[in-house]
């Protein structure tokens, strides 16, 4: 079973710390959830673990193995998917072409030299774009973005996947899909990181939920325990929230 | 009269629809609080009245005048002044520069100083000092004080407590209740729902770009943390 | 120790020019986010605006300087602005780099069109007729006083400016954060016009120090500011006090080089060289930038060549070759038969920049490494020097990009510029010598270097005609090539790369050796053109590769089409079918014809995706009927065999030809409903949909946005009228 860990990963921009030693352990095959407010330091945690900043300190441990040195490209290699809040698809291409670029590069590096036409429409039809896979994705709406960046994380075949925010956008019959859809990930044993705004969706199918404010963890639990954390309630609504 | 007014608001950035028919009222001398969990929309709304962000559809009323279109440096001489989230300041000018450019604005540099320093004395000692060298409280001290220099007509203020200690926070919103009491409109945006409603005249709770509820501030506790997370 | 002090006062003078044409560069760069490839032009231009005014027409200095560099210069960086700069908002930065470059063009051709180049104009130093000052030790002249002395006013004057006055403090807080400027009340287009008439203002300046002492001549004086660009590079096109330390460094290597430096005949052109050089180190050792997404979103449209249309593509080009070189006399084959080979070098840039989005300005200069290879390796016209030349050119293409592609965008223009300098100025000059006592290396015999014609399948292609069909052939094979690279696994990935590295890499792709391929891909596509084009020539010079040609081939592929091999073919005819045969045709404007290839660059900013999308969509429905087709096939067939049994002459088959072909795509749009392509109109609509506050930024103010203003603000006809 795959896992990912975060120990004490402390980032600084100047005099500001953007993260301050946040420390966050996945349980294999479950969905691990991210929140907090605005500007708490969640997509420059993804972008640490995905090895697009480094940290000024901590440790990224991918299956038991220090990646914090590794590039990007080394990371993604030993199974490090990701999704990005301002979708970062190719735009030029159709949604067809943005798996299987994927397909491709997983098959120039990899041993199983499975066949990437046949992994792209497996995965067209599991994430369901069969539909639109001649489109080019700079015509779909962002809801169905958010889908063929997933599809496209998932031709490499990850181990672990780190979503963010991939529910925004979305209406409500494609977040309802988009849930089953992790979740049939999860049970398959891959390791999933959600970055999501969509507290109701966050609730429904994560198994623990990390609260990230000022660049710190204040809270960790299960989702009803997180929902009447005195410290939670605070971050986010103001100090004396809770004697109203 | 409404000082300002938001009329079936619908933007979006990108392709990413943000606000979804959004009506808000700022009548004059009041303090109007927008609440909301992130990403609800409530800085998008906060550009389009000041705008900088044009609505795919729905009007912008200033003092009664529709002003979609208008752009924003006219309503900012117009007597709009919004300060944006995360400091609405320029980190390499310094201080004394910072303020001097608000006499765009056709205030005189000297008053600008003087309503800057009555109001933030500490202001007067890194006067010379680059901005981008104060600390957070400082920077957006300076942010208001720049805002306030103006004398405007509305002020809007975005997240003014983002990164700062909650000391600092409770500070500043003194000032921002000072204010008020001049008789200055004031429209705020804030995660620290309860800090601002206790300055707010009206508050309004905005989810998924839609306001879904409005009313006194009294009114509205219950609803902020259901809002904000399920619960 | 006094030649040491004479050789900083000398390093100190050019640091001054340096710096105050750096300083220019920066403040254009940082307030409106545009690149001026063009700043050197201007000092340039102006240049010869002060030796007209000064020293042909004799007025006194004072006035002189006074109309150059307060009046004509400042008007001018506003006209730029207004007209051209302010139009680029939101384009992609290959966009933005074109026009700037073809804005170089443009001055250029326009300094040659008024000042006929090869006539010596000599330009005095200040006071050059006074002594010069004794320092004890050493002298310095009053032109080197006055220079140094000019520099440290500038960087006076420019404190003062940015941190006194409301104006320069708006420029800073635009750099900072430019919507909050707005919020402020402050009216940016204001601050950029006044950046572009400081900034063109200091070139000129720039510009009127440096010409005394060198030639007075379009092309060297502009590139040769391009030194100053290495000032600004230390500065990180940001910073002014940086900038002014990058003009020391770079002025005093400068100085001390070539004081120091042997005289010989190796190092002569190295001296030449040595600005390039440093810009060159200078960009190496920049921090590598941290790996991002998207910045802007692009308004290119490059749609999927079909096998079909490039079946009918290669086809079409090889019939066109057929035809010319059976129908054109020998003279005429000479002047136009160029195409298909510089038409190769053109479509090099199609994978690195269409597809991939890196930029190179030295294609040319891996072109003239090809034509250097055939020339040595193709004694006889052995065909096999051509695989070598493909191969030597494609590794030297490694070799750059290897260092080179730690950077991008702009930087990376400006490393492959300083190559391309480096080889035109030093190494193509070179004499002949000896590598480590290995190998006789002699490139261009310090001169000329004649070339074989190609041998192969039996026949030798020592006729322009039979050398029209070969390189019309080759092009077509390599447009098949690059075509099949489109289609295929490495096309999608270079597409993929220029839309976000940082996704490509958390796939898991290698981006270095990825732009490494296309770059070497590249590099030997150009070193095959070049060698061809170099078996065409016969005699080869340094100067057939220079930099500025490869600015134009540059320029007018990506007005051609930088997506498609059609816009090699559109950028290559342009530069050598249409513009000799205007030259040819109409004898009064062949003067104006100089400006054509900065005109159309510049006309750019306009249409993003090149001419040749319009054109692929008037053709569209031709190609997809069959009847159509045959119908054009049939009639231009008959039309050339009219010409062959010599019924007609060449005018005639020229325009009964082009008459057949504009008639059938005529009567194929009327009876077929055009095919619309739905992108085009999101590319249209988007440029419609700028949202009214951010019009006359994101793209030109027009009367109908002022109208739509005032309708929405909600005054009407009467009220304005009342009001007035």
């Amino acid at each position: 079973m795959a896992s990912l860990e975060v120990r004490d990963i402390t980032v600084r921009f100047g005099g500001n710390v953007a993260l301050d030693q946040v420390s966050i352990a996945t349980e294999p095959g479950s969905i691990t959830g991210l929140i907090g407010p605005n500007g708490a330091g969640k997509t420059t945690l993804f972008n640490v673990i995905t090895g697009l900043l480094p940290p000024s300190s901590g440790r990224v441990i991918l299956d038991g193995r220090d990646i914090t040195g590794l590039s990007p490209t080394k990371r993604a290699r030993l199974g490090l998917a990701r999704t990005f809040q301002r979708l970062e698809l190719f735009s030029l291409l159709t949604v067809r072409e943005n798996i299987r670029v994927a397909a491709d590069i997983r098959r120039g590096y990899s041993k199983d030299k499975d066949n990437p036409a046949e992994i792209v429409e497996a995965i067209i039809d599991r994430v369901g774009l069969r539909e639109i896979a001649e489109e080019r994705v700079d015509r779909l709406p962002t809801g169905q973005c958010r889908l063929v960046e997933l599809g496209r994380s998932l031709a490499t075949k990850p181990k672990v996947l780190l979503l963010d925010e991939p529910a925004s956008g979305q209406d409500e019959t494609e977040t309802e899909l988009f849930a089953t859809l992790l979740q049939q990930l999860a049970a398959d044993g891959t390791v999933v990181l959600l970055v999501e705004h969509d507290v109701q969706l966050v609730m429904n199918i994560c198994k623990s939920v990390h609260v990230l404010d000022f660049g710190q963890i204040i809270a960790v639990g299960s989702p009803s325990e997180i929902q009447t954390n005195e410290a939670v309630l605070a971050a986010y609504l103001g100090t004396g929230a809770t004697t109203p | 009269m409404n000082v300002l007014e938001l009329r079936g608001i619908h933007a979006a950035y990108d392709r990413i629809d943000v606000l979804f028919g959004v009506d808000l009222e700022v009548p004059e001398s009041s303090v109007v609080a927008l609440l909301g969990p992130n990403g609800a929309g409530k800085s998008t709304a906060l550009r389009v009245a000041a705008g900088l962000h044009a609505p795919s559809s729905g009007d912008v009323l200033v003092a009664g005048r529709r002003v979609n279109g208008v752009r924003p440096e006219e309503l900012a001489r117009r007597g709009l002044c919004l300060i944006p989230e995360g400091r609405g300041i320029f980190p390499n000018l310094t201080v004394r520069e910072n303020l001097r450019m608000m006499s765009y604005t056709g205030t005189s540099e000297a008053v600008i100083d003087e309503r800057a320093f009555l109001r933030f004395p500490r202001l007067k000692e890194r006067f010379t000092q680059t901005a981008g060298t104060l600390s957070g409280g400082e920077q957006q001290m300076l942010a208001m004080a720049r805002g306030l220099a103006t004398d405007p007509a509305l002020l809007i203020l975005d997240e003014l407590s983002m990164g700062l200690a909650p000391i600092i926070v409770e500070e500043l919103y003194e000032i921002v209740a000072q204010v008020a009491r001049e008789g200055v409109s004031i429209l705020v945006v804030e995660q620290f729902a309860s800090t601002v409603l206790g300055v707010a005249d009206f508050a309004a709770i905005i989810v998924h770009g839609r306001i879904a509820r409005a009313g006194r501030p009294a009114e509205l506790r219950d609803d902020l943390s259901k809002a904000y997370l399920g619960a | 120790m006094d030649k040491f002090l004479t050789f900083t006062i000398v390093g100190l003078t050019i640091a001054a020019i340096y710096a105050v044409i750096a300083s220019g560069l920066v403040l254009t760069y940082t307030t409106t986010g545009i690149f001026n490839f063009a700043h050197g032009a201007a000092g340039m231009l102006f240049a010869f605006t002060y030796w007209q005014l000064r020293f042909d027409w004799g007025w006194p200095a004072p006035v002189a300087l006074f109309v150059v560099l307060f009046i004509l210069a400042p008007l001018f960086g506003v006209l730029l602005e207004a007209v051209i700069m302010r139009g680029l908002e939101g384009t992609t930065e290959t966009v933005k780099l074109v026009v700037s470059i073809s804005l170089l063009l443009f001055m250029i051709g326009l300094a040659q069109l008024i000042w006929k180049p090869g006539i010596s104009r000599p330009m005095d130093n200040f006071y050059a007729q006074n002594p010069p000052i004794n320092l004890g030790p050493t002298t310095i002249t009053i032109h080197q006083a006055i220079t140094i002395g000019i520099a440290i006013a500038v960087a006076i004057t420019l404190r003062l400016v940015l941190t006194r006055l409301r104006i320069g403090i708006a420029m800073r807080a635009a750099v900072d954060d430019r919507p909050l400027s707005m919020l402020n009340g402050a009216r940016p287009n204001r601050v950029s016009m006044l950046a572009w008439a400081m900034g063109t203002s200091l070139a000129a300046l720039g510009g009127i120090l440096i010409a005394p002492g060198i030639a007075l001549d379009a092309p060297s004086l502009s590139l040769l500011i391009v030194s100053a660009y290495a000032a600004a590079i230390f500065g990180r096109l940001r910073s002014l006090p940086l900038t002014f330390l990058g003009a020391i460094v770079v002025g005093c290597a400068e100085g001390y080089l070539s004081g120091y430096l042997p005289q010989n005949q190796y190092l002569s052109g190295l001296r030449l060289a040595i600005p390039a050089i440093i810009l060159f180190i200078v960009l190496l050792v920049l921090p590598n930038p941290r790996l991002r997404g998207r910045m802007t979103r692009s308004r290119e449209f490059f749609p999927t060549p079909t096998i079909q249309g490039a079946l009918y593509f290669a086809a079409a080009v090889v019939v066109i070759g057929v035809i010319c070189a059976t129908t054109m006399t020998d003279p005429d084959l000479i002047t136009y038969g160029k195409v298909f080979s510089i038409g190769i070098v053109a479509l090099s840039l199609v994978p690195l920049v269409g597809y991939s989005g890196q930029i190179s300005l030295c294609q040319l200069s891996f072109a003239g490494i090809g034509a250097i290879v055939v020339a040595h390796l193709g004694h006889g016209g052995d065909p096999l020097a051509i695989v070598w030349a493909v191969l030597i050119a494609a590794a030297v293409g490694a070799l750059v990009a290897l260092p080179a592609l730690r950077l991008s965008g702009i930087y990376l223009a400006l490393g492959t510029a300083a190559f391309a300098v480096t080889l035109d100025r030093w190494v193509f000059t070179l004499p002949r010598l000896t590598v480590f006592g290995l190998f006789d290396v002699n490139l261009f015999e310090s001169g000329s270097v004649s070339v074989d014609p190609l041998k192969f399948l039996g026949t030798t292609f020592d006729d322009p005609g039979s050398q029209m069909i070969m390189t019309a052939v080759a092009f077509a094979l390599v447009s098949l090539l690059v075509i099949a690279i489109r289609r295929g696994r490495l096309g999608r990935r270079l597409l993929a790369m220029k839309d976000s590295e940082a996704a490509c890499a958390t796939l898991g792709l290698n981006l270095l050796g990825t732009k490494l391929t296309v770059f070497a891909l590249s590099a030997g596509i150009a070193g095959l053109g070049g060698a061809l084009y170099a078996t065409q020539l016969t005699s080869i010079t340094p100067n057939n590769f220079d930099l500025v040609s490869s600015l134009q081939i540059f320029a007018l592929t990506v007005v051609g089409g930088i997506g498609a091999v059609g816009g090699a073919l559109i950028g290559a005819a342009s530069l050598l079918v249409l513009l000799p045969l205007i030259a040819t045709l109409l004898p009064s404007i062949a003067r104006w014809v100089v400006l054509f290839p900065g005109g159309a660059g510049i006309a750019l900013g306009r249409n993003p995706n090149g001419a040749v999308h319009d054109i692929r969509e008037g053709f569209a429905p031709l190609i997809t009927s069959r009847k159509m087709m045959a119908a054009m096939t049939i009639g231009l067939a008959a039309v050339y065999a009219l010409r062959l049994a010599d019924v007609i002459t060449n005018w005639p088959f020229v325009l009964i030809s082009l008459a057949v072909i504009v008639a059938v795509t005529i009567v194929a749009n009327l009876t077929q409903p055009r095919v619309v392509e739905a992108a085009a109109g999101v590319s249209e609509a988007e440029l419609a949909d700028v949202p009214l506050e951010w019009r006359g930024i994101d793209r030109a103010w027009t009367e109908a946005d002022r109208d739509e203003l005032d309708r929405r603000v909600g005054m009407s006809e009467a009220e304005l009228h009342g009001v007035a």
